[in-house]
């Protein structure tokens, strides 16, 4: 077990700067989400972490080993999933799981246990025998993860393990990957696109976008809390909403934003409640079950043309005719702004 | 306005004539070239024919017992089966090196990859002629080499000494076929995905697990195709040790095909130059069908 320490790491290739001078502590044990859109930079960083890139300038240390420079990935303690998992075809189950294990020379009869031992914890040992391609996707994902434990790692780093499950399937495997670094508690860095398995996995998440991190933070934080627009929009489905709300009390030029769960219709709220109204011009209704989804524009904003989405949840029975325009509301607690031009948070 | 519609079908419609049609010139081809002098070759093995004869008697199994009653059959035999083995073991060493280097980037590449390919594409007759002045008793540059090096205190006789010469033939034809397997081995290392290279890097595999573990039981199947090419190629080639030793010193490095060439076309006992060249087809047929199994099992992973 160990702590990851990163420090002003970069990685350029040619002109492109993959990774733009990244800071970053992860805690032992803990487990860390990087996420971003492609080309942000996060795989690259899994890989220099792994010791499959060499950093162009930087620091890396696990634990109390510096391991940026000429540290082989064997001997840096981790173990890696990769996407597509990456098992070996012309293997057997009981084979890929062995493979780190003989190459580190450990004697016949502890494999043969040890195989066991993992593959009993992630329940394939009906599979031992079988090659990877006789397997389904959720079963070669554990194949992978049982190579990576045989190791006893200091740090786990998966590369988008989940991206090639069905969704069905995918929910199931993020419980068990979540409930599975509970217990063997060994520092894990997660790589992902996906905000709602960033959301749903990560003690903390570290967004990226173009080599640098953006923020750092529990979910909670990162979802409330963003510190720039970026965030605010990357991470929420719908996004949140941004509008120039022309509020006489805010300095000129602010970006007012709001989640659409708290953009509700005015009478749900109570009379007690600091609100900020709205008159919202409904264009059209999405009825997805669970929720509501309105679009519309809002008459206040600098731009009335700009899309604003209200998440209504299904416990509003309230009818929203399409074409009308209804009065709705945002608590004030839950307003946001942001600086146009850098797109920073701005404290009212 | 309406699209002036076709209402019979056209010959382009009509894909079994179709297919018929373009077949039949790729057909006539392998029949009267390939065909017809293969059967001609298997009945002349059963006949008593003569060069500047018209005569054909049935000679029945006769040139197959006088053939393998002769030392020198044998001898080629054996001949033919060491330089085929022997070139080939060389060429799956030499074209696994060389496609690990030819994976790697580097300045020169392109030179370099043109410069592999070139014994590929020289005529064999006059590659050979060029091997024949590298083994010179007197000038070979390979003895010159060696003794300038200080390794060598005798003088090799490459050609004139029955070992050495066989060995000069294994080194040309394996000198001949790598570059073609090289690009063979190339195309089957690009095919294995980097994650599964990455995989076993990080499992903590040196580089010789990752080859010996991980590419080249990966690569099996299509080395299996490199090899039956480079065997058949070998063991059917007559050039290169017609023009290296002419079979000599002493009728000792025959192979089949020049053994047969001698007795059937400078003999003029077509008979048993023919029973000479049609004695490899059976094991060849052997070899061919076990290496593209062998290549179909690892293909599909096992055979459980």
């Amino acid at each position: 077990m160990a702590s990851i320490e990163i420090r002003s790491l970069r990685k350029h290739f040619g002109e492109l700067h993959a990774v733009d001078g990244v800071d970053l502590s992860i805690r032992d044990g803990e487990f860390l989400v990087l996420l971003g859109s492609s080309g942000s930079g996060k795989t690259t960083l899994l890989r220099m972490i792994a010791g499959l890139e060499r950093p162009t300038s930087g620091e890396i240390h696990i634990g109390d080993q510096r391991v940026d420079g000429d540290v082989p990935p064997r001997a840096r303690g981790i173990a890696m999933v990769f996407q597509s998992y990456a098992l070996y075809p012309h293997r057997t189950v009981f084979q890929n799981i062995a493979f780190p294990l003989e190459a580190s020379h450990v004697p016949r009869k502890q494999i043969e246990q040890k195989v066991r031992w993992a593959a009993e914890l992630f329940s394939i040992s009906r599979y031992l025998d079988r090659y990877p391609r006789q397997l389904s996707g959720g079963e070669r994902q554990r194949v992978a993860l049982c190579r990576a434990l045989v190791r006893d790692p200091k740090v786990f780093l998966l590369d988008e393990p989940l991206a090639n499950l069905d969704a069905k399937l995918r929910n199931t495997a993020r419980d068990d990957l979540k409930r599975f670094q509970r217990r063997i508690q060994t520092t894990t860095v997660y790589v992902t696109h996906d905000q709602v398995e960033a959301m749903g996995l990560g003690d903390r998440i570290v967004v990226m976008e173009r080599g640098k991190v953006r923020q750092i933070g529990t979910p909670q934080e990162v979802y409330e809390d963003p510190v720039d627009t970026f965030v605010a929009t990357f991470v929420g489905q719908p996004p949140m909403n941004l509008l120039d709300a022309g509020d006489p009390s805010l300095p000129p030029r602010t970006l007012t934003g709001f989640r659409p769960e708290h953009f509700l219709p005015r009478s749900v709220f109570g009379p007690a409640e600091d609100l900020r109204t709205f008159r919202f011009a409904v264009r059209r209704v999405e009825y997805l079950g669970s929720d509501r989804y309105v679009y519309g524009s809002v008459a206040a904003s600098g731009a009335p043309d700009a899309t604003i989405i209200a998440k209504l949840p299904a416990t509003i029975a309230l009818a929203i005719p399409e074409g009308e325009t209804h009065e709705f509301a945002v608590p004030r607690r839950a307003l946001r702004y942001f600086d146009p031009e850098t797109g920073l948070r701005r404290k009212v | 306005m309406t699209l002036p519609l076709r209402p019979r079908r056209a010959l382009a419609d009509r894909e079994d004539v179709l297919g018929a049609a373009m077949l039949g010139p790729a057909l006539a081809y392998v029949i009267l070239l390939v065909g017809v002098p293969f059967v001609f070759a298997i009945l002349l093995g059963f006949s008593n024919a003569t060069a500047g004869s018209l005569s054909f008697g049935w000679a029945g199994f006769r040139n197959y017992a006088a053939i393998l009653a002769d030392p020198i059959f044998l001898r080629a035999l054996r001949n033919s089966a060491v330089v085929t083995v022997g070139s080939q073991l060389l060429v799956v060493i030499l074209a696994t090196a060389a496609a690990q280097v030819f994976r790697a980037t580097f300045r020169g590449k392109r030179v370099a990859r043109f410069v592999l390919l070139l014994p590929w594409a020289v005529p064999v007759s006059l590659a050979a002629i060029a091997w024949t002045w590298i083994f010179d008793s007197t000038f070979s540059v390979i003895n010159w080499t060696l003794k300038a090096a200080g390794l060598l205190h005798g003088w090799l006789y490459w050609l004139g000494d029955p070992t050495l010469a066989l060995l000069a033939i294994i080194i040309v034809q394996a000198w001949r076929i790598f570059p073609f397997a090289t690009v063979i081995v190339l195309a089957g290392l690009s095919s294995i995905p980097q994650e599964i290279v990455e995989a076993a890097i990080v499992d903590g595999a040196g580089f010789w697990r990752r080859l010996f573990r991980v590419e080249l039981p990966l690569l099996l199947p299509v080395v299996a195709v490199a090899v039956l090419f480079g065997v058949v190629y070998t063991a059917t080639d007559l050039g290169v040790v017609y023009i290296l030793t002419g079979g000599g010193p002493a009728n000792t490095t025959h192979v089949l095909p020049t053994l047969a060439f001698q007795r059937g076309i400078l003999g003029a006992d077509l008979g048993q130059g023919a029973a000479i060249a049609v004695f490899l087809l059976p094991f060849l047929i052997v070899v061919a069908i076990g290496m593209l199994r062998l290549a179909h099992r690892t293909e599909v992973g096992g055979s459980r």
